[in-house]
């Protein structure tokens, strides 16, 4: 067999499985006794493990083998997750990650584990910790052997009725002419999964799904719902006679594992049935007249649970998607053509077949760039074990917050946001929360929160992360700035507090290490802006002094499509981004003023720079010595604006980016290329390499 | 008997050289080409293949030829190499043949002008037909390339 045609397969859904694996270890963490999501890791663990080992990297297999066994103890109720169990489970995590990565750039994913195998080795020893207190505790409370509900059950069912959660005995009976119990049993089944937890059943689920039960089955649940709400929707399941519904305490929880202990099941079942008594007649005579709609309300259930399980997508090589896009995008130019002949021509049946054509094709525009988004989820999931973990380092308590996860971005925004977004979590959590000491002094709870937010907005995604920190201390910021020759101390003082704000983004702000000991921000944060500039996007800072502080990024929703002013050098044309440009003018000859040999304008009330485009592109078939009136478009780069002279507008325009290739790369103010409607290529400037 | 390999056969400055054919994509006559700014001389400009932008070369201005108009029979040879995708333009180009591997022999020290480690050697065809083999990835190489650009500077 050839592994290679299934690396890729490999690393795609070994990478889901360690997000799954950080995702749930993290929830544990914050609910260690819920054993339901210890399943869900043990299972992840162990597909990694199987997939590993048929793949041949046997370091992998072996170290995911050593944290299965952890937890297989674990989910047996064997052993109790403490914090050197999870400190070490997560080294395990990120010792397979770096394996995985390593896989991925084309290596063996070798690598030396035996640390961390001695220490997943000396928890399933249980050297390292006095479980046995706690897990003796449980055993008395439970019950016997041969109960109905096993010892870890109803230690469950006890913790959730003691946590105030409500938990039901369900005793559900189908109707004596029904067809596909089995099948009806599955609804109730994924009814009461949707609505809480299904702890135990009778007889057990795979037996019900064999149909290996006679009228009716039981079921001890934790529901979200109330009473009421369970048995209506256990009853809107159609050919389901009656659900007998006993909320039990802890008191008949007990009862319950004594009368089972007994032997029989059924006696459990008739328990059950006495304490509902009245209600449980009603509940049969009401079953009847109930039928008619019935059928109406399962239909929607029955929708939702195909709908809920798994979503249906499939994976593309984001290679094809671009092909796509080329494709497409040769079509969009045989259609400004096809237009152009349409209108020349001049006939009905042609202009009409066009018009069409186009309508049909801006369709499939939008549908093709759909493609390509991607939800921020798959950026932000890393973050919540990256605050974890750097709360732990810097011993402040720090709750993240993310909303809007499903929001959509285009693929190539994505791969790229992720390190900016880092540094500003970095950043809120180092500079922004308070240690816990200050926060109690400030009358603040102790433990931060941090935002992180996207939604959508127009033809842009923002990207928010907030904190409830000490905010930025205005002054110590242009102290700082003033003092790192960032800005003279003549216009620090006519700064405004945004202005002051941007000042930490600015490139020499963070390398003096001195600023790191005072509230200054600023660790990397130039890199942010450039990249973020670089993405089309911007990002901009807000802040109340001991409130808090917002960072906001703004982003186009897709890379591959802007907008653009096109304009014409002599017999060539390029691309101006429109994101860059604050206004186009036309400036006769005399408003040209030489300052110290460089040509300037006055450009509402402050002089700037004029930068002769032709002149920095070497385009000799323009003169623009001869022009008694100079085109001009002002551009913005930060807060520096500068005007660059053309030939000629062409207008506004939506192009396609293309970029050189490979070959030519670093092309001094060129940023890319695009495709005209007539087929040719224009090149896009890139303002921001104009102003110095 | 050596591999039997098919080569695009093509002409520059009255030489025949010779490229692999699974390097070559497609052959194009002359096509409008836009020029870059800031690139070096051979740099020519880039064209639109169907939708995707491709830089081309001046291969006469490469090999350090004098360069010449385009004419009727000039075309464009896309090649692809190391995901390095580039068009050249050559005076003509009309033949594809077999060759046996065997009779490519090592590129003499000097032939047209040519550095030698351009070429991969000279294949005979025929009896009185001399092939130049190209060596398309010291052609396309970057870091000499960059070497250039320095000497110009």
């Amino acid at each position: 067999m050839d592994m290679n045609a299934y690396l890729s397969m490999f690393i795609d859904e070994s990478n889901d499985h360690l997000q799954s694996l950080n995702e749930h270890l993290l929830k544990l963490e914050n609910a260690p006794d819920d054993i339901s999501i210890v399943q869900v890791i043990f299972r992840s663990a162990h597909t990694l493990k199987g997939m590993s080992a048929t793949m041949g990297f046997e370091d992998l297999a072996s170290l995911t083998h050593e944290m299965e066994n952890v937890l297989d103890l674990v989910r047996n109720h064997k052993l109790s997750m403490d914090q050197f169990i999870f400190d070490t489970l997560f080294k395990g995590l990120d010792a397979l990650e770096s394996m995985v990565q390593d896989v991925t750039g084309g290596g063996t994913g070798k690598a030396d584990v035996t640390a961390i195998v001695s220490a997943l080795q000396t928890i399933v020893k249980g050297d390292h910790l006095k479980q046995d207190a706690a897990s003796a505790g449980m055993q008395s409370a439970a019950g016997d052997e041969g109960s109905m509900l096993d010892q870890f059950q109803s230690s469950i069912l006890l913790q959730s009725i003691e946590a105030g959660m409500s938990v039901f005995h369900i005793v559900v009976t189908v109707r004596e002419d029904c067809v596909l119990k089995a099948a009806r049993a599955y609804m109730v089944f994924d009814f009461l999964e949707h609505n809480g937890e299904i702890v135990k059943s009778s007889p057990s689920s795979q037996e019900i799904e064999q149909e290996k039960f006679d009228r009716s089955f039981t079921v001890f649940t934790i529901a979200n719902i109330t009473e009421e709400e369970l048995r209506k929707g256990i009853e809107s399941v159609s050919e389901i006679e009656s659900a007998a519904i006993t909320q039990l305490d802890n008191e008949s929880l007990l009862q319950l594992g004594a009368s089972a202990a007994q032997g029989a099941p059924s006696a459990a079942a008739s328990i059950a049935q006495e304490t509902v008594g009245a209600a449980q007649a009603q509940v049969a005579a009401a079953a009847a007249p109930a039928m008619a709609p019935a059928p109406a309300a399962s239909s929607p259930s029955a929708a939702a649970s195909s709908g809920g399980g798994g979503s249906r997508t499939i994976r593309v090589d984001i290679e094809r998607l671009d092909s796509l896009m080329n494709l497409f995008s040769e079509l969009l130019i045989d259609r400004v053509r096809l237009e152009q002949l349409a209108s020349e021509i001049r006939r009905n049946e042609l202009t009409e077949t066009v018009e069409h054509m186009s309508r049909v094709s801006s369709d499939l525009q939008n549908i093709v760039l759909k493609l390509r988004m991607v939800p921020v989820e798959s950026v932000f999931n890393r973050f919540p074990r990256m605050v974890r973990d750097l709360a732990k380092s810097l011993d402040k308590k720090v709750d993240l917050v993310i909303t809007g996860a499903e929001t959509e971005l285009d693929r190539t925004v994505i791969d790229e946001i992720g390190d900016p977004l880092v540094h500003l979590l970095r950043n809120s959590m180092d500079h922004g929360i308070e240690s816990i000491a200050d926060r109690i002094a400030a009358g603040k709870p102790e433990t931060g929160t941090v935002h992180l937010r996207a939604y959508h907005s127009g033809n842009h995604v923002f990207i928010e992360v907030e904190e409830d920190g000490r905010g930025i201390n205005a002054e110590k910021v242009k102290q700082i700035a003033i003092k790192n020759g960032i800005v003279d101390s003549e216009s620090a003082k006519r700064l405004t507090d945004s202005e002051v704000n941007m000042l930490i983004f600015a490139a020499g702000f963070s390398t003096a290490d001195k600023i790191s000991d005072i509230s200054g921000r600023g660790v990397g944060l130039d890199v942010v802006k450039t990249k973020i500039q670089s993405l089309g996007g911007h990002v901009s800072v807000e802040s109340t002094q001991g409130r808090g502080t917002k960072f906001s990024i703004q982003l186009p929703l897709t890379l591959s499509i802007i907008s653009a002013m096109l304009v014409k050098l002599g017999s060539e044309k390029y691309a101006i981004p429109l994101s860059s440009i604050v206004e186009t003018a036309i400036v006769p000859r005399e408003q040209i003023r030489k300052i110290h040999g460089n040509r300037m304008i006055d450009y509402r009330g402050s002089v700037i720079p004029l930068i002769s485009l032709a002149q920095v592109l070497d385009c000799k078939s323009f003169l623009e010595e001869e022009e008694q009136e100079t085109e001009i478009v002002v551009i913005r780069k930060g807060n520096k604006l500068g005007a660059i002279t053309v030939d000629e507008f062409l207008g506004q325009s939506e192009i396609v980016l293309k970029t050189l290739g490979k070959y030519l790369t670093n092309i001094e103010a060129i940023s890319g290329a695009t495709i005209l409607g007539d087929g040719q290529v224009a090149l896009i400037i890139d303002p921001n390499a104009l102003i110095k | 008997m050596g591999e039997e390999i098919k080569v695009i056969v093509f002409g520059l400055a009255n030489e025949e050289y010779g490229i692999e054919v699974e390097k070559v994509r497609t052959i194009e006559r002359m096509i409008p080409i836009t020029r870059v700014p800031k690139t070096l001389a051979f740099v020519k400009g880039v064209i639109n293949l169907r939708g995707v932008v491709i830089p081309i070369i001046d291969l006469r201005g490469r090999f350090g030829l004098p360069e010449s108009e385009p004419t009727d029979s000039s075309r464009i040879i896309i090649v692809a190499v190391n995901d390095l995708e580039v068009g050249f333009i050559v005076d003509s180009a009309n033949d594809v043949i077999d060759i046996d591997s065997d009779t490519i022999d090592s590129p003499p020290e000097v032939v047209g002008g040519i550095k030698a480690k351009y070429l991969r050697g000279v294949a005979k065809v025929g009896d009185d037909r001399l092939l130049i083999m190209l060596n398309l990835s010291e052609v396309l190489n970057k870091s000499e390339i960059i070497q250039l650009e320095q000497q110009e500077a």
